[in-house]
């Protein structure tokens, strides 16, 4: 006859991923290596907002991008071009990346001379803001075609950002039932502190405010 | 939607606590789940019932999942009420201070082993 007992555990079904993620950062921290991780639903323009915001800082910074997808290695190959390293990982099918992928994925790479790295993450708004990657800060953008009501229906991704970009706004005549205001005002329901920066990848409005808010993450980060 | 990385994060846990307690086999895994914690039970159960049978110590293992029901809190009028029903505004004031009382758990809180 079996005997059973029980073991009481009560630990977060996240805790695990969330002391990877803690240790992530104290290793980054240690090699001065700025990780941010950038977040969106497909087809935002992350790849896109990437390519033009190394061209403005790979005179300042040694880049690195890491590139997550389920599959293809078409992002990476888009970052190549641009002279950035470039990684692309694989999620065989998982939805987000979590603190351990992430940090096989740095390993893989070797980022003891990079001083800014950026992950760009599974385009999906749901499941990445649910994993803690290790990174520094979290980015995301929403892109005027997509609508101004979803943070109303992807709370967690806009509660976890450090900061928001509103891509495409060169289109914005166009999408005129976009309303400025109301996407901020939705923004800061969710989160008061984030900033938030509307830009487009495509004409580069809004670069230079980008830009300098990774440059001032950037040298709190390393000076602190 | 990220059930199955769920899945093997609660076995990698599980497994965890086994070894240090020097468990040979895990019978059921008990969880806590917050009613608006974005995981959807049945998914989670499909997922578990794939997952624990390439594992060694747990290919048996029944998962018994508890739903803690969402309720939001609101500053202004100090009302409790159910969050699935009514979201982030408070149907008594109308107000939009409030705050998740309890509903988005997500936790591992016991396991029955031989």
């Amino acid at each position: 006859m079996n005997d059973y007992r029980i073991i009481e555990v009560k630990e977060s079904i996240l805790a695990d991923n969330d002391r990877d993620a803690e240790e992530l950062r104290r290793e980054l921290k240690a090699q001065n290596t700025f990780l941010l991780n950038l977040m969106s639903s497909p087809g935002a323009g992350k790849t896109t907002t990437l390519v033009r915001t190394i061209s403005m800082l790979k005179d300042e910074f040694n880049i690195g991008i890491m590139e997550a997808d389920i599959d293809s290695d078409v992002d990476a190959k888009t970052i190549t071009d641009t002279g950035a390293r470039a990684i692309q990982l694989h999620t065989g099918g998982m939805c987000h990346l979590d603190a351990d992928m992430t940090r096989q994925g740095l390993r893989e790479f070797g980022t003891e001379d990079l001083d800014l790295v950026v992950l760009e993450n599974v385009g999906n708004l749901v499941c990445p803001a649910e994993f803690d990657t290790g990174a520094v800060r979290n980015a995301m953008i929403l892109s005027v075609p997509e609508g101004d009501d979803k943070p109303l229906k992807y709370p967690l991704m806009f509660q976890i950002a450090d900061v928001v970009l509103i891509n495409k706004c060169d289109v914005l005549p166009v999408f005129d039932d976009f309303s400025k205001e109301d996407v901020v005002e939705r923004i800061r329901m969710r989160n008061p502190n984030c900033d938030i920066i509307f830009i487009s990848a495509k004409t580069g409005e809004g670069f230079d405010e980008w830009t300098d808010w990774l440059r001032k993450e950037i040298k709190a980060f390393q000076e602190a | 939607m990220h059930e199955l990385g769920v899945v093997f994060s609660i076995i990698k846990t599980v497994e965890e606590v086994a070894a240090s307690n020097d468990v040979k086999e895990v019978a059921s895994v008990k969880l806590n789940l917050g009613e608006v914690s974005t995981v959807i039970p049945e998914y989670l159960t499909d997922c578990w019932n794939w997952a624990v049978k390439r594992t060694e110590i747990m290919k048996e293992a029944k998962l018994d999942i508890e739903i803690i029901p969402a309720v939001t809190y609101c500053e202004d009028c100090g009302t409790e009420y159910g969050t699935v029903e009514h979201g982030k505004i408070c149907p008594k004031c109308g107000s939009s201070h409030t705050y998740l009382l309890r509903g988005n758990e997500f936790t591992i809180q016991e396991i029955e082993v031989c």
